[in-house]
């Protein structure tokens, strides 16, 4: 209970703060949240993939490009577009109606079945058997997103004289 | 003979036998959060003093390898200047920029100091003695040493200096890039030894043949992969040579500039409980934890093999910060990103080449080439690519 | 927090904040922020559903999980490439000045 408020907290904060450099170090607490709920849930290799990947390189890469993006203006935009009471009474229906279809559910008031059990050997096996061409796919996926961001991120060299 | 032997044996695991004890005086119902309490604890109170005994012998080392003395002022043979400095530390002021972030300013040291001592729960320390033994510790390892950068970053951030903002880029940088090389060194291990767990890659190496130890270091692929893990140990805890976003002669004192008195202990202190939790994880993965390194002297205490071990692990990184001048930033990432991270791709080949050969001389031939030889080659290669140019300098709009 | 149901309200929480920042927030970095929070919420969602369900010695929540960090972490990178290309353009990301096509 106390790591869902403390992971809603963190992560409402990484949405409404001024700075942007507080609302990743919010988001990362959020992260690190999430992470420990899935620790809670028995499924050890994703918290802590979670933790690896997302509060060790996504976290800090958004840092560097607030940090590269970051202009000293004497006058901050404001945060938030004129529209945002429209925008939060949207989320929240969003909100009331997975609420309401979650509590009219019939299946979801059972509590906690026995522990899977699942090592990480389980997971490399799944990973080279069954799921070998997502695996691969994704392999495939992620070299061409680093190129493509390289690439784009990087510019043209005629634009920097 | 038979007294001697159990005598061995009790003196391995007197810690987990007076921890059994002292356990013995609480009621069950709390004995497990007991048990973990009194763990942390040890954990707490040892390796700080280790921390206070290896800035003396760095401090005597360096000095000595300088041509100089260290101190020597405070006690015989200054062997009470970590007391010195720690009395020094504490009743210093603790100076805050104005400008300051004075949250993160408070939260980075504290992060760090966390994530340092949170590696220290999946190492095994001796026999039976480790915190917690989970079945992906080598992953909570590199998990939590990935929260020290994010804590870096937010000391040089919140200061709202130009030293401190350009140290923590520069220390965040160098930290992500050779985190590569350490994950993949630490695979070729996993590979061989089957598991993630601290505790199956320690026991895989306890057996003897003859007298000699089956330690992952003494096998080509391990002991290319123990160079590798060690000098990308290096650059992420951020020492010589690999020490630019700290070094005083570069940028003061990099990402912790701004900060005085008990923090900057407290960063000092992070930075080399870091260090020796990345030693602890390559004498776990590469030079067989707690085991004795030969088959007749395992009536020696364990946790004494893995601290002397660690000692030693010590002893070269601080000769290595008396010997190797500092790289320069490009030097560095060139350095990962062009030779440590394709000498460990082709280590994990190795490795997979040595686990499908028979076994005999004809496997240690072969995978040694596959070591050496793409070394020397990528070394040369790299070496030739550099040609001193006239300087052109972009300056941005 | 000891049903499926806790869990599940949970993360359509955090998956409704994800999704208010999205719309909300004004700088394009924060945009992107709040859609990582709400691919979490949905990978949350996902753990959730392998350990309360019928099977999970099949581990499909977890490689699903597995699969959805990896890209939401590729997509985060390309995501920031762009806004960093646009900021080099622009000089600002700020999204109501970024409304206009030509270069």
């Amino acid at each position: 209970m106390i790591l869902a408020v403390l992971t809603v907290a963190g992560m409402a904060s990484a949405m409404g703060l001024r700075n942007a450099v507080h609302c990743v170090l919010a988001l990362t607490l959020g992260f690190t949240g999430v992470a420990a709920l899935y620790l809670q849930l028995d499924a050890q290799f994703v918290g802590l993939a979670q933790i690896m990947v997302y509060v060790g390189a996504v976290a800090i890469l958004i840092v560097f490009v607030i940090m590269m993006t970051h202009r000293s203006e004497p006058a901050a935009p404001p945060n938030f577009i004129s529209l945002w009471t429209v925008g939060s009474v949207v989320a929240a229906a969003v909100f009331a109606v997975l609420a309401w279809a979650i509590c009219c559910s019939a299946a979801s008031t059972q509590g906690l079945p026995p522990q899977p059990g699942v090592t990480v050997q389980q997971i490399g096996d799944a990973l080279m058997h069954r799921f070998l061409l997502p695996l691969e796919i994704m392999g495939l996926l992620l070299t061409a997103a680093l190129i493509g961001a390289v690439v784009i991120a990087m510019g043209h060299k005629e634009d920097m004289k | 003979m038979i007294h001697l032997v159990q005598l061995a044996q009790q003196l391995d695991q007197v810690f987990v036998l007076a921890k059994h004890w002292l356990l013995g005086y609480v009621p069950a119902g709390v004995q497990p959060l007991c048990s973990a309490v009194l763990s942390v604890l040890s954990v707490i109170l040892v390796f700080p003093l280790l921390f206070a005994i290896v800035t003396w012998i760095e401090r005597k080392g360096l000095g000595r390898m300088q041509n100089r003395y260290g101190p020597n002022r405070v006690g015989p043979c200054g062997i009470l200047q970590p007391i010195a400095d720690g009395v020094k530390s504490l009743t210093k002021e603790d100076i805050v920029p104005i400008t300051a972030d004075h949250a993160v300013h408070f939260l980075a040291p504290v992060l760090l100091v966390s994530a340092s001592f949170m590696d220290y729960a999946v190492l095994p320390i001796g026999r039976n003695m480790v915190i917690v033994n989970l079945n992906a510790g080598v992953l909570f390892f590199f998990a939590v040493g990935s929260l020290m950068e994010l804590a870096v970053f937010m000391a040089g951030w919140s200061s709202r200096s130009k030293y401190t903002l350009l140290g923590a880029m520069r220390a965040i940088a160098q930290m992500i890039s050779y985190e590569v090389p350490l994950v993949l060194a630490s695979i070729v291990v996993i590979m061989q030894a089957g598991s993630l767990s601290t505790v199956a890659i320690v026991n895989r190496q306890a057996t003897y043949t003859g007298i000699w130890p089956h330690w992952f270091v003494f096998t080509p692929w391990g002991f290319a992969g123990f160079v590798l893990f060690m000098i990308a140990a290096t650059a992420e805890s951020n020492r010589s040579p690999f020490d630019l976003p700290e070094g005083e002669s570069e940028i003061i004192a990099g990402y912790y500039t701004e900060y005085s008195g008990f923090k900057f202990a407290l960063f000092f202190m992070g930075e080399y409980i870091g260090m020796f939790a990345t030693s602890g994880m390559a004498i776990t993965l590469f030079l067989g934890g707690w085991s004795a390194p030969l088959s007749f002297l395992t009536w020696i205490p364990s946790y004494f093999w893995f601290f002397a071990k660690l000692l030693t692990l010590i002893a070269v990184f601080i000769w290595v910060r008396g010997t190797l001048p500092r790289l320069r930033m490009d030097q560095l990432m060139n350095l990962a990103w062009e030779f440590i991270l394709p000498m460990t791709l082709l280590n994990i080949i190795t490795a997979g080449v040595w686990y499908y050969m028979p076994t005999g001389s004809i496997r240690w031939f072969v995978c040694s080439c596959m070591v050496i030889v793409p070394c020397i080659l990528l070394s040369r290669g790299l070496k030739q690519k550099k040609r001193f140019q006239v300087r052109t300098y972009h300056f941005t709009q | 927090m000891n049903s499926l149901q806790n869990y599940l309200l949970l993360s359509s929480l955090l998956f409704s904040i994800g999704f208010a920042g999205a719309l909300i927030r004004r700088n394009a970095i924060l945009v992107l922020i709040g859609i990582e929070l709400m691919l979490n919420a949905a990978n949350l969602n996902f753990i959730a559903f392998w350990r309360y369900g019928p099977a999970p010695a099949a581990l499909t929540g977890i490689m699903f999980t597995i699969f959805s960090i990896s890209i939401a972490a590729a997509e985060a990178a390309v995501g920031l490439g762009i806004i960093l290309a646009v900021y080099r353009h622009f000089r600002t990301t700020d999204l109501y000045h970024m409304n206009s096509l030509k270069g």
